[in-house]
């Protein structure tokens, strides 16, 4: 298969507008992938489909992504005049990202018998708006993983010719697997809790008692 | 009534060939040899039971080989498996429907407590939260082996239900409810989140 830049290029020309950008994998698989603009994202996934050098033509994966707000330190090299002597200095910079949700699609050929391709797509916040364009219309196999990225992360999937709630209730409100979901405190805590599991027990048994009679809990002795 | 009668006597007059019983032992004799489960599964407890059903392990030689796919037709439900939240309205609906007596058994880890899955926000944490739970299997799965433990267990229990007298059997006790409430499909959990008339977690003493 091409490199993943030729891709790049190709179909940006192919797409007038689009805008795809290289994701870098500092992991050891060093497996890049391509963060493409939802407004052409249809387009980009017809012609990843339909080229004839690439024919992605399945989909075999789809996932979401939870990102929080996060600060990434950057530290560069300036060159700096000190003591009347100029020296290459260490600067770092503190750079705020505000969060947002991707979903990620694993693309391989059947034809070519080539791939992985990795594509994603971001929202632009954690809102309980987050939006994407659905690409069902263009990978048949999307349709029940994005329910499921609508159901545990609340991406909503325009143009999703179905989109419900696929693992959870229809009455249910939360999305599970959102990095600030607060699972509800249905369950006896164990009995030698400690550190976080302490702090969730003690919540846990002051408001209802009740339930288990464990009320009497107490910080373990610090030995 | 059994406690009427001799025992010595009574084995003696066996010996000559009268066999003296009474109605209460002549019912559950009846009533523990033909048990029919309801037939249906929730996870990898189900391929257990399955085998348990099955000719190797053969629950037919203790009377309980009639799986029902008909909850009308069924005396004992077997929890073999996780019980999500999604299905727990169900499970309840389904023991509702069963006739009276009716039993259940919570086969393996999860139906008990959620097992492995405790600390998660879809898992039912234990059935017992819903219905009266008879005997509790541990295991993750359990073993055929211990299912059928568990149902001989059972037919000890059945055996020595009391047909008439204070202290007989719940199931007639027409104060007793023979159905529950089905939980609902809340905005984040089940509502509620336990039957507190039939679930009572046992205290644990904490220091």
């Amino acid at each position: 298969m091409e490199p993943i830049e030729q891709i790049r290029v190709r179909a940006e020309t192919a797409v007038p507008g689009a805008k795809i950008d290289i994701v870098p994998n500092p992991g050891p698989a060093n497996q890049l992938s391509l963060l493409i603009d939802s407004a052409h994202a249809t387009d980009v996934a017809r012609f990843l489909r339909d080229d004839t050098a690439l024919r992605l033509d399945f989909c075999s994966n789809v996932t979401g992504v939870d990102w929080l707000d996060r600060t990434v330190k950057r530290t560069s090299k300036v060159k700096r005049v000190v003591d009347g002597e100029e020296k290459e200095v260490d600067e770092s910079a503190e750079e705020k990202i505000p969060g947002y949700l991707e979903a990620v699609y694993h693309l391989y050929s059947m034809a070519h018998k080539h791939g992985p391709v990795v594509i994603r797509m971001r929202t632009t916040d954690r809102g309980d708006d987050a939006r994407l364009p659905s690409l069902t219309p263009v990978w048949r196999s999307a349709e029940f993983q994005e329910r499921e990225i609508f159901d545990l992360y609340g991406v909503h999937f325009d143009s999703h010719p179905d989109l419900r709630r696929i693992l959870m209730w229809d009455e249910f409100v939360d999305h599970p697997m959102r990095k600030d979901y607060v699972p509800p405190d249905d369950f006896e805590w164990e009995p030698t809790p400690h550190d976080e599991v302490l702090a969730r027990a003690k919540q846990h048994y002051t408001p209802r008692p009740q339930l288990d009679g464990a009320e009497k809990i107490t910080t373990q002795p610090q030995s | 009534m059994t406690q009427q009668i001799d025992e010595q006597l009574r084995s003696e007059l066996q010996r000559q060939g009268v066999w003296v019983t009474s109605m209460q032992e002549l019912y559950n004799w009846g009533r523990k040899n033909s048990i029919w489960p309801l037939q249906f599964g929730l996870a990898c407890c189900a391929i257990e039971m399955i085998a348990t059903a099955a000719s190797r392990y053969d629950i037919a030689r203790f009377g309980g080989e009639v799986f029902r796919p008909s909850p009308r037709q069924a005396d004992l439900m077997i929890v073999a498996g996780t019980v999500t939240k999604k299905m727990a309205p169900q499970i309840v609906r389904l023991y509702n429907q069963m006739p009276d007596p009716k039993y259940v058994i919570a086969m393996g880890a999860c139906a008990i407590s959620g097992g492995p899955f405790k600390q998660g926000y879809n898992v039912l944490k234990g059935i017992d939260r819903y219905i009266p739970v008879d005997v509790y299997i541990p295991g993750c799965p359990p073993r055929p082996e211990a299912l059928l433990h568990a149902f001989m267990e059972l037919q000890r229990k059945i055996d020595d239900q009391k047909l008439t007298g204070a202290n007989k059997a719940e199931h007639l006790n027409a104060a007793q409810p023979s159905e529950f409430p089905v939980p609902t499909f809340g905005a984040h959990d089940l509502e509620p989140s336990a039957n507190l008339a039939v679930f009572r977690p046992a205290k644990i003493e904490r220091t």
